[in-house]
């Protein structure tokens, strides 16, 4: 029974002060006195061992105090359970120096630790290595020979693999009077955010089994995360160390899984017994996980009347030699068109390469890129509008699941879209607008994502003072999190924003899972909600015990709370004061822990996703084959929106990086070497200022009272999603070109 | 300390380090004296050396205006000039923008109100850097459209895609709405 004097307000970040001054610290920024400071070296080659590691040049240099290598690190955790972290694959992970053998290129393999930053640095390139080199293999392409099924496990939960065919696809498309076939080929992509990942480890010294107690500051989307691998790994017990994580400068999924520099900076804190920092560079940002590259080939069959038969969408994407990474890349297109013959098939390849990690949309933006293209191939062979044709291919139940959708107002999304960048006026002809040299088209694709919630656990006291503190040890990777959660506890509390805070990032707080998927908002946000809905009725029962209290013969449903008082329904004169309760609590602050639990039993009879519409404008150079995207409008039905101006950020963000994965990022790998090369963000492109122009968000009122208590459905994803395929579909509009391979760049276009 | 001579791996001579320096900074309008090496750089001596982390590293390339700092009112890449050759200039970061109101207290530079009211970032890392290049543009005074903003902006990168937003605070200070304070 919450109130909505904040929730769907378009309250200015909480933590924006402290942004905008350069108050906010983020890992490397705790200083602490006595700090050595690490810098590691990386392999440069990508399979074989190292025969030698001379380490004595950098250890000649005064104010330099060890270099650990595979040869003198510390006896580890000896079972690989030790080093899964909740986001990793089937598989064995990767162990940092654990021992002489090279599994991919720039993989970590020494860390010298110094007095000062510079002589660190300075010293790991004075660090030289002989290597025995074997054959390496990191062509996806030359090897897709060998694509398998992946292993299942537990990531398998998250991320089922294809369900099994349904009809027969062959014999439905042989039939099918339309029909399309492409192959789609996507680059690697890093994720890059603009913090490179870094461990600070204060060391306080102690006599306890561990050697002291570790306060440690990590980049991490999830401080639960990091203390559960580091308390295993390093034999820690967990009253010994604690992560800290209050500002978190991007992650995009880069942050789901502990990275190497934690490992590095506990084992020399542990090992030294002395505080400890290591900072990653940005080349350094390229030797972990990344989006896989991936060769789909998607087929399509339609009726003469352009009603879909059916679908065939299959996907082949890279993993490591150690560790079967898998996305949901081929299960869209299931989700969202109703052919009754289709067959979904996901495969992997090891190659010599580290293990791929989520990024943004991780396998959604990929499979619907292609899905999305392929559709408008098809509408196009059909002679129908994009948009007319999948509202004639539209399901409002999900018919891979054959399972009803919690709500889907796509139809609306496609409705307000197309009115708002006035796709009536569209010209179906290919190459049939120009303006001088520049051709111009409009593209539209789809967008999907599920809708996803998680436990999470939350505590919220109300002080001595009369003000609320609530807290959950969940992250704010720029989403948003600090500022919804307050609005939905003061929501939930009566109690003005400035007397309501939310704490996060740090172990010491009630857990909560990795910041991922979209399912924050839902996950924690009702953990919130829940928490502060029984400190209410703890409060309420105080209230009730005060002398002389207006509620003695009054039960909890017949009160509210409002402007920092319980009051009765009836009689808003019958009130008590929130201080008054908390100060009859004999001083003591009025605390409760609580458990935010999705509603399966509610959830499962349904397919709960975001959608979305987007329509993209781009111009071509006729001569240069240059693309510049100047619109996007972004539908977008996700449920209700929780903070209309950090959700609109979210969605922009999402469109930025739509712009970058159609037409600038690929993480371009020389073969011969098994490496990236472009690892600067000079020569890796993502999307600048000038690159970005006009966009629009749209959020579409969705109504959903299923999906979670709160009906929000995330939107970390879905602002992404449909970008690529609609950028892709406009060039074709301008064009007449059929770019199938991504980032599409100007050689693929002249 | 000397270097021991049994380390070194071959008949050249080992590695040694060369002597440290003392610089003075002035920054945010304080001079401080700090002892570094003569390749420490202005962004690595600024928040390792005197702890104003208000500056970010985001490359240490000059590839993403991160860091980004005012040096006698110019724009610049803190991790491309060693500290050393900034002696006796004037260097504002981020935690010396803002103005003192009337009372004396810690204002905001208009830049830093109109990122927060057009919700300009999201992680916030790249935003320091944003904020010092943003006053570093208007003081260049070559920047009349959207276009150029969008332009001259481009040296500062902003993974969560906050561009739209920024250029939206940018030219509200640029261009005050008549009906605005």
């Amino acid at each position: 029974m919450t109130q909505q004097t904040y929730i769907g307000k378009p309250i200015n970040r909480l933590d924006g002060l402290d942004k905008v001054t350069g108050k906010a610290k983020y890992a490397a920024e705790f200083d602490t006195p006595n700090l050595l400071h690490g810098y590691v070296v990386n392999s440069t080659i990508a399979k074989g061992k190292i025969k030698k590691i001379n380490t004595q040049d950098a250890l000649g240099l005064p104010g330099v105090i060890k270099v650990f290598t595979h040869e003198n690190r510390p006896k580890l955790a000896w079972f690989d359970m030790s080093y899964k972290d909740q986001d990793a694959p089937p598989g064995s992970p990767f162990r940092p120096l654990r021992d002489a053998k090279i599994r991919y290129s720039a993989q970590p393999i020494a860390l010298v630790i110094a007095e000062t930053f510079e002589l660190a640095r300075y010293a790991a390139s004075l660090v030289t290595v002989e290597y025995e080199e074997m054959a390496h293999q990191s062509d996806l392409e030359a090897n897709r020979h060998r694509a398998r099924k992946p292993a299942s496990g537990m990531a398998s939960l998250l991320k089922p693999p294809p369900p099994k065919p349904k009809g027969n696809f062959e014999a439905a498309f042989a039939a099918a009077p339309l029909q399309v076939t492409g192959e789609y080929v996507h680059a690697v992509e890093h994720h890059n955010p603009m913090e490179m990942f870094a461990t600070t480890v204060v060391y306080e010294k102690g006599r306890n089994k561990s050697g002291g107690k570790y306060t440690v500051y990590d980049k991490t989307q999830g401080v639960t995360n990091s203390i559960l691998y580091a308390a295993q790994v390093f034999d820690i017990p967990f009253k010994d160390i604690r992560v800290i994580s209050p500002y978190v400068g991007g992650g995009f999924g880069s942050g789901l899984r502990p990275q190497y520099q934690l490992f590095m900076a506990m084992m020399a804190a542990r090992e030294l017994k002395r505080s400890v920092k290591v900072v990653l560079t940005r080349q350094q940002m390229f030797s972990f996980g990344h989006r896989p590259a991936t060769i789909q080939t998607v087929a399509l069959g339609a009726s003469a009347e352009g009603d879909m038969t059916a679908l065939y969408h299959s996907a082949v994407g890279e993993t490591s030699q150690f560790e079967d990474y898998t996305e949901i890349v081929v299960n869209y297109g299931g989700m969202l068109y109703p052919p009754e013959n289709v067959t979904l098939d996901h495969q992997i390849v090891s190659l010599d390469v580290n293990t791929p990690l989520d990024m943004r949309a991780p396998g959604g933006v990929t499979g619907i890129s292609a899905l999305e293209c392929a559709v408008d191939e098809l509408a196009f062979k059909a002679g129908i509008d994009p948009v007319e044709f999948r509202l004639k291919n539209y399901t409002d139940r999900d018919p891979l699941a054959d399972l009803p959708y919690s709500s889907k107002e796509l139809r609306e999304c496609f409705r307000q879209g197309a009115e708002r960048f006035g796709w009536l006026k569209r010209n179906p002809e290919p190459r049939s607008m120009r303006d001088g040299h520049n051709l111009i088209g409009w593209g539209m694709a789809t967008g999907i994502w599920e809708a996803s919630q998680a436990a999470a656990r939350a505590e919220a006291v109300l002080l001595v003072n009369g003000k609320l503190r609530v807290s959950s040890a969940t992250a704010d990777i720029g989403t948003g999190t600090y500022t919804i959660m307050t609005q939905i506890a003061a929501d939930t509390l009566g109690m003005p924003l400035e007397d309501v805070t939310f704490k996060l990032g740090d172990t010491d707080m009630p857990a909560a899972p990795i910041e991922g998927g979209s399912w924050t908002a839902a996950t924690v946000g009702t953990a919130v909600k829940t928490v502060c809905e029984e400190l209410a009725k703890k409060l309420f029962k105080l209230a009730r015990k005060m002398p002389d209290s207006p509620f003695a013969s009054v039960s909890f449903n017949e009160v509210v709370f409002v402007n920092k008082m319980i009051q009765l329904k009836k009689d808003s004169l019958m009130a008590v004061a929130l201080q008054s309760v908390v100060d009859s609590n004999g001083g003591a602050a009025v605390r409760q822990i609580s458990t935010g639990l999705p509603n399966m039993l509610k959830q499962r009879k349904y397919t709960r996703s975001a959608h979305s519409a987007v329509f993209a404008e781009v111009t071509v150079d006729e001569d240069l084959g240059t693309v510049r995207v100047t619109r996007i409008v972004s539908a977008v039905a996700a449920g209700r929106i929780l903070n209309p101006k950090t959700a609109r950020s979210q969605i922009l963000g999402g469109m930025v990086w739509g712009i970058g994965k159609a037409l600038e990022e690929e993480s371009v790998i020389d073969h011969q070497f098994g490496r990236f090369m472009n690892h600067s963000l000079a020569e890796y492109h993502v999307a600048v200022n000038a690159d970005v122009h006009d966009l629009d968000v749209i959020f579409v009122d969705e109504h959903d009272d299923i999906v979670n208590p709160l009906g929000v459905k995330g939107l970390g994803e879905i602002g992404l999603v449909g970008v690529p395929a609609a950028i892709a579909n406009a060039v074709f509009h301008a064009t007449g070109k059929r770019i199938r391979q991504l980032p599409i760049t100007l050689d693929k276009l002249l | 300390m000397t270097l021991t001579a049994k380390a070194a791996p071959s008949t050249k001579q080992p590695p040694s380090l060369p002597a440290m320096h003392t610089v003075k900074l002035t920054v945010n309008g304080i001079e401080t004296e700090l002892q570094l090496a003569p390749w420490t750089s202005l962004l690595d001596a600024l928040r390792e050396y005197m702890h104003l982390t208000g500056t970010k590293k985001g490359c240490d390339h000059g590839q993403c205006g991160a860091c980004t700092v005012l040096v006698n009112g110019k724009r610049i890449n803190a991790c491309l000039t060693l500290a050393i050759m900034q002696e006796g200039n004037e260097i504002t970061t981020i935690e010396g923008l803002a103005r003192k109101d009337a009372d004396g207290k810690d204002g905001l530079h208009p830049i830093q109100q109109a990122f927060m009211d057009h919700d300009a970032f999201q992680c916030g890392y790249c935003t320091p850097g944003q904020i010092c290049s943003a006053v570093g543009m208007m003081n260049e005074g070559h920047a009349r459209t959207a276009d150029d903003i969008r332009e001259l902006m481009s040296g500062n990168i902003c993974r969560c895609g906050a561009y739209t937003n920024i250029v939206d605070a940018i030219q509200s200070v640029m261009n005050p709405q008549p009906d605005a304070a």
